[in-house]
């Protein structure tokens, strides 16, 4: 069974029809591509995946569940996290309690046990702190663990986009343009991280991307999106050497 | 890791200190009675305005939102619990448990106010909040000046129109008296207890925003949407963050009744006056700077006392040393000269980095 079936996907600002009748099937530990020129509406496929807008038509199940219409905060527990394209940190906080907000679902203490500073309170914190830390040493990151967010080099704060939403112990990630604004140099890096990711917590990944480079060095499969609608889907190479993904998007 | 819990734990220690040490002070000058009796009738107002500053910054520094209302839940706070200690003057003889009570039923109904006030206000963000919030305070205000409340051998009479609308037997007394307020509640306020209600705020803010808690509050306040999608309750944790502020004020608000023996509602104790001159010690003392506001609320209020005996002078210095403080706070020259010089070793290590 796919981890995430979407199909007939379609919602409509006013009279414009930003995505419709998109389909898409993503197996279990797939690494998944989502391309298209700009405005095409791939990042808002993923507001509505992720319960930001309500589609009007369609379904989207994620692991035999139905979520289609959900809110965000239900469809986070049940198992998509995302990366926003423009970055979204906490940028008051350390880099540490940005991860930690991210497991806010996953360790619990009550409001009360905070404040009175019970041993459960100290006991939980200090999961957190040792669960975070592991998450940021993958992302070497473990070193600015105290420094705060928003003082983070550009593409540590990409990377930590990343660690936070890992932190939420999703069953699909979802990377909004994870190497824009990155140099080669950083972009190979992020490549290696996002397989490393995927082969440690064996992680079903969908990616929006512009880079050529990194879409055909890790995705396997891709879907080009073009005006809203499906334009091609396929493996990596089929899609890539389609004569129409090449007059609309990669140009001849 | 150990590091930063000790850094935020010794800051956290440093605040407590200052208050403690402050505390220690003034009461030694008062019992060597080295201080005027006017300085020390302001030391109960002193305490209010702190826990009122520290507890609005709650609001304004850490959950992000600016509320202009504060001094409304203040209000609720006193009228409550001064028609609690009204009531059971006779009944409960003995003082401090009469307080204690009159306390817990004062925090409970600003509480209480803060949800409710909360529900609807929260929906809004930025200035449309402020605004509204504003406004709900001013209703608080005004409701409670045309509130008669009485008492006679048959029960307690309500009315919104005059005392004599109350219906009462001939045994009645008249409790709450439209604008006139409430008289003659008991004076229990003390140095002493608005000095431990300081510290129980602090102890209940400064933990709240060094737990899992906090950090969602502050996570929403620094990014809505990503704080959403990683799967934190938005409307849960604004609506707490402004209750725990209302029932904190509610707090001040006890402490307020019980310093004076009139208590009435008008624009200068719990209109939008002082709803604003709270919000100037918060952002006076640094947003979200839980120690700043302290110290903001402190020599915010001592100064026109101190300033006295300068008479027409008196706001026109009090105006200057406001901008003055501004400046020292936020100017860029200031906060760099600030990290050189005072930074007790804290700020180098970052620098050096």
């Amino acid at each position: 069974m796919a981890l995430l079936e979407v199909k007939n996907l379609g919602i409509s600002f006013g009279g414009l029809r930003a995505v419709n009748a998109f389909d898409i099937l993503i197996e279990k530990e797939e690494l998944y591509g989502l391309i298209g020129p700009n405005g095409a509406g791939k990042t808002t496929v993923f507001n509505l995946l992720t319960g930001v807008y309500r589609p009007d038509t369609g379904k989207v199940i994620l692991d035999g569940k139905d979520i289609t219409g959900k809110k965000t905060i239900d469809i986070s527990k049940a198992g998509i996290a995302r990366t926003f394209q423009n970055i979204r940190l906490f940028k008051e906080l350390s880099v540490l309690d940005n991860v930690k907000v991210g497991l806010h679902n996953k360790h619990h203490y009550s409001t009360l046990e905070g404040i009175l500073r019970l041993p459960n309170h100290r006991k939980v914190e200090k999961e957190m702190d040792e669960q975070a830390m592991e998450l940021l040493k993958v992302f070497n990151l473990e070193d600015a663990a105290h420094r705060k967010a928003s003082n983070l080099p550009y593409g540590q704060q990409r990377r930590l986009e990343i660690a936070r939403a890992l932190a939420t112990e999703p069953k699909l990630l979802l990377l909004d343009e994870p190497a824009a604004g990155m140099n080669p140099n950083e972009t190979g890096e992020l490549m290696d991280m996002i397989r490393f990711v995927r082969k440690n917590f064996h992680m079903t990944i969908l990616l929006i991307e512009h880079d050529m480079k990194l879409v055909s060095g890790i995705c396997e499969k891709l879907t080009v999106l073009n005006f809203g609608e499906v334009l091609c889907q396929g493996t990596t190479s089929e899609v890539l050497n389609d004569p129409q993904v090449i007059t609309a998007y990669l140009g001849e | 890791m150990l590091k930063k819990m000790n850094k935020t734990t010794k800051s956290n220690f440093i605040t407590y200190g200052i208050v403690i040490v402050a505390f220690v002070v003034m009461q030694t000058l008062i019992s060597t009675g080295s201080i005027s009796s006017l300085l020390e009738g302001i030391m109960v107002p002193i305490c209010i305005y702190v826990i009122m500053a520290v507890s609005l910054n709650l609001v304004v520094g850490i959950l992000g939102e600016l509320s202009l209302g504060h001094a409304g839940f203040m209000c609720v706070g006193a009228f409550s619990s001064a028609f609690f200690s009204k009531c059971m003057r006779d009944v409960i003889e003995n003082g401090a448990l009469r307080f204690f009570l009159a306390m817990l039923i004062g925090i409970v109904v600003a509480a209480v106010f803060g949800i409710l006030i909360g529900i609807p206000v929260l929906r809004l963000k930025g200035d449309y909040l402020a605004i509204v919030t504003l406004a709900f305070g001013e209703i608080i205000k005004n409701l409670v000046n045309v509130l008669f409340i009485g008492k006679d051998s048959n029960g307690f009479h309500f009315s919104t129109k005059d005392v004599m609308a109350l219906n009462m037997e001939p045994d009645g007394t008249v409790i709450v008296n439209g604008p006139q307020g409430i008289t003659g509640t008991p004076q229990d306020s003390t140095f002493l207890i608005g000095f431990i209600m300081i510290l129980i705020t602090l102890f209940i803010v400064l933990n709240l925003i060094n737990s899992r808690d906090g950090r969602a509050i502050m996570a929403i306040r620094d990014n809505r949407i990503a704080a959403e999608s990683v799967g934190i309750n938005i409307t849960k944790y604004k609506l707490m963050a402004f209750t725990i502020s209302a029932a904190l004020a509610g707090g001040a608000g006890v402490l307020y009744a019980h310093n004076l023996s009139t208590l009435t509602a008008n624009t200068n104790n719990f209109g939008y006056n002082q709803s604003i001159m709270i919000l100037v010690f918060v952002v006076l003392g640094g947003i979200g700077n839980i120690r700043g506001s302290i110290i903001a609320a402190v020599v915010l209020t001592l100064l026109p006392e101190l300033l006295r005996g300068l008479q027409d002078y008196r706001m026109l210095i009090y105006a200057i040393v406001l901008i003055a403080m501004m400046l020292f706070n936020w100017a860029p020259k200031a906060i760099e000269w600030r990290e050189k010089y005072l930074s007790f070793g804290r700020k180098k290590k970052e620098a050096v980095k």
